[in-house]
């Protein structure tokens, strides 16, 4: 498997559990192209982790294919497979009794990497989620905080270097303020690193930050719709979709652009409020009711004026 | 070799019957007076600390002791300070008796959910209301756990003061020149059976207690 | 049957020259603890550390062994539970004496019976310990890619040490309180003297309180090094 980022097809994959009639997954088809953040959204019983375990084989297809760039998961010796691809859970599953350089170290151990090199690799990796690569390190699971523990988490999936990760609702347990927060590193590190994902979440305001693509599932695991956010929000395919992303969906298509993206009139400095350009247009749009103002004043990083954002060319 | 001792001892039982019974009878006379005394010690003990969240070393200390107390020195010396007798070994087995009793009655009730006991405070039960009608009922099972371990053991210890002049099962055990090697045998199945019934009548009780706490478990 | 002996015909042990201390019984002569250190206390204690480690030692094999089959065939686990727990009540006494048809008035039967002690203790132990690994840990070992083999290794047996250590401690501690009843049966480990002192017409007080306060050092003694072992083992449970 390459180690950089790999391509992920569904074709077909089906799961139907032992004595059940009704499919956990139907004949499930999709292509994550190499290095995008593709999430699976969708209700309750969607199938949803279930396609992801499918992935990594902790849940055997019923039939179908899932292809890892073009080639068969069955073919993989599973070991090795899931070795080689990154799993990150919710509840993230630290290993209490090993520091966190032993729970990061943990596949490079088993895949036989010299002690320096998993040494660094760690001091790497913590520095890439946020945490402090010599105080963290010998500290146990017990020690940190929830977000602390799921950046452990998200660098121990990232420790061989995989070509894909799975993240399964990595950051449901975790409260809001601290969960944006984490969104939005997550996405800083997507930038770097470059791997292909596959996000599972309930949250549609979580998939439409993260994702570079949303597959939505409904009851019985069947594909309702599979497209960029923009394309989802702006053009459901059916009801379905369109409940399903909610009767705001035309505001929530404003988190998707900043002000910097808009055509802006020319600056004129008459108090009106200041807002950076990285302001997404729905807070923009809040601003402007809240103060009940007709124009916004977008500012630099540097805080120079780049220019008037007009209330309605927010809503354009 | 088997055979011929277990086959003298179930001869030995009907041809010995009434002095087993009554053997048996002075056994578990003794255990059942040292287990209620040490009842009446250890029970409020537990049960004060254990509501009032304190003494933890305590109730550690005091199972940790209880362990390493061998029960025959303690046998021998209740006998050599008191001499031999019914209370006087009563007390030895009662020294025995409290710590499980009481390390059990005290995680039993510490143990109990902070939420069911500070809604019951809540909603106005006095303290003494909040142990007997919610501590008690919900540690109930694990406080009985204690109780048959403290059964077991004192039955046990029990039978060693016997042999050492204390009467009961033990007595017979170690007159074999008396009884014969059926009589000491048929003494050891009537201890291990004593044992194995209380044991069995305090799991019965505990189930129903544990039952009563989870009714679908 | 050496139990006889206590309630048939006494054995008087031989004083020698009795000080003041021995000719009033007194609770504690220095004077024979120093003579008889090495005839008799030494020795019945190295004999009892003897029979406590090789009975919690082959306990501990067999609760092992039975814990993994308890643990791959579930419904083994209720009657291996009731199994060890009947095994646990019967009196020491009745079971060391039960067990002499079997294999003789031997040291054999009295490891039989402690073995069969320890096992209640730690079987229990071993399968909650085992049973205790969170499902979430075990589904990322699974995830990463661990075989079965490593995760029991690398996961749930370092997890499940805290239980599996607290149940050793708790069975060498009982071991060494049973093992002086041993006694009744053989001469052998430091219930010997206990024996001897208390079937003494007068009840020979200083041998009592000797014996049995080593018995009784042992027990704590083991308890703090188990302890201290514990801690060690599993740095992981200190924090916080």
């Amino acid at each position: 498997m390459p180690t950089e980022a790999a391509e992920l097809v569904f074709d077909e994959a089906t799961k139907v559990y032992p004595g059940r009639d009704a499919a956990a997954v139907d004949h499930l088809s999709l292509t994550v192209p190499a290095g995008e953040i593709c999430v699976l959204v969708g209700p309750s019983g969607g199938g949803k982790t279930t396609a992801l375990k499918l992935v990594n084989r902790l849940i055997p297809l019923t039939s179908g294919y899932i292809r890892i760039d073009g080639r068969q998961i069955g073919d993989y010796d599973v070991t090795e497979l899931r070795r080689s691809i990154g799993y990150v859970i919710q509840q993230v599953g630290l290993f209490p009794h090993m520091t966190i350089e032993g729970n990061i170290g943990t596949v490079p151990r088993l895949l036989g990497w010299k002690r320096e090199r998993i040494r660094d690799r760690v001091g790497e990796l913590l520095e890439l989620v946020g945490l402090d690569p010599e105080e963290d390190r010998k500290r146990f699971p017990a020690e940190l905080s929830g977000g602390q523990r799921q950046r452990v988490g998200l660098a121990r999936a990232l420790a061989a270097n995989p070509a894909l990760m799975l993240m399964d609702e990595p950051f449901g347990a975790i409260d809001p303020i601290v969960r944006a927060r984490l969104q939005d590193e997550f996405l800083r590190l997507h930038r770097e690193v470059r791997k292909t994902v596959v996000f599972v979440t309930h949250d549609v305001d979580e998939a439409i930050k993260v994702g570079d693509r949303i597959a939505i599932l409904r009851e019985g695991g069947r594909l309702a719709q599979y497209d960029t956010p923009q394309q989802i929000l702006e053009h459901p395919v059916d009801d379905f979709v369109a409940d399903f992303v909610g009767r705001d969906r035309a505001l929530k298509a404003l988190t998707l652009k900043t002000l910097g993206d808009l055509e802006l009139s020319p600056a004129t400095d008459d108090g009106l409020p200041r807002l950076s350009a990285d302001t997404s247009l729905r807070d923009a749009l809040a601003v402007a009711v809240a103060e009940r103002r007709e124009a916004l004043l977008v500012v630099g990083p540097d805080g120079s004026p780049l220019g008037v954002a007009k209330r309605e060319d927010l809503l354009r | 070799m088997v055979s011929s001792a277990f086959v003298d001892a179930f001869r030995f039982m009907p041809s010995h019957f009434s002095l087993l019974l009554e053997k048996a009878a002075q056994t578990a006379e003794l255990a059942f007076a040292a287990l209620a005394i040490a009842l009446l010690i250890a029970l409020p003990i537990g049960l004060w600390l254990g509501h009032r969240h304190r003494g933890l070393p305590l109730a550690l200390g005091v199972s940790s002791l209880g362990r390493s107390l061998p029960s025959v020195v303690l046998i021998g010396l209740g006998i050599a300070i008191l001499g031999v007798g019914f209370w006087n070994n009563a007390l030895a087995l009662v020294v025995l008796a409290v710590p499980p009793i009481l390390t059990n009655t005290y995680f039993a009730v510490e143990g109990v959910d902070s939420d069911a006991v500070e809604a019951a405070r809540g909603i106005g039960l006095t303290e003494t209301q909040i142990l007997t009608r919610v501590e008690l009922p919900l540690g109930l099972p694990l406080l009985l756990a204690g109780l048959r371990i403290a059964a077991v053991f004192v039955i046990a210890t029990a039978t060693i003061a016997g042999i050492f002049g204390g009467g009961g099962l033990g007595d017979i055990m170690a007159r074999q020149v008396t009884y014969g090697l059926g009589g000491v045998f048929a003494a050891a199945i009537w201890v291990a059976g004593l044992a194995l019934l209380t044991a069995a009548a305090l799991a019965l009780v505990q189930r129903a207690a544990s039952r009563r706490m989870a009714p679908r478990a | 049957m050496t139990a006889q002996r206590f309630a048939d015909g006494p054995v008087i042990p031989n004083f020698g020259k009795p000080s003041a201390c021995l000719r009033d019984n007194g609770w504690f002569c220095t004077d024979w603890i120093h003579e008889h250190w090495g005839d008799t206390l030494q020795p019945a204690l190295i004999q009892h550390i003897q029979l406590t480690l090789i009975a919690v030692g082959i306990g501990f094999a067999i609760s092992f062994a039975l814990a993994l089959v308890a643990l791959r065939f579930g419904f083994l686990d209720p009657p291996l539970g009731v199994f060890t727990d009947f095994l646990y009540t019967i009196p020491s006494l009745a079971l060391f004496q039960l067990l002499v048809p079997l294999s003789g008035v031997t040291v054999t039967t009295v490891e039989i019976a402690l073995v069969s002690y320890t096992l209640f203790i730690l079987y229990r132990n071993i399968v909650v310990g085992l049973r205790s690994v969170p499902p979430e840990v075990l589904e990322s070992a699974r995830g990463m890619g661990l075989t079965r083999r490593q995760t029991f290794l690398r996961v749930e047996l370092p997890l499940a040490m805290p239980a599996i250590l607290a149940g050793l401690r708790i069975a060498v501690v009982a071991t060494i309180s049973i093992a002086t009843v041993a006694a009744f049966l053989i001469e052998d480990g430091l219930g010997a003297p206990i024996f001897a002192a208390i079937g003494t017409p007068d009840l020979f007080k200083t041998e009592l309180v000797a014996a049995g306060g080593l018995a009784i050092l042992l027990a704590l003694t083991a308890d703090a090094l188990l302890t201290l072992a514990q801690r060690a083992l599993t740095p992981w449970n200190r924090v916080r």
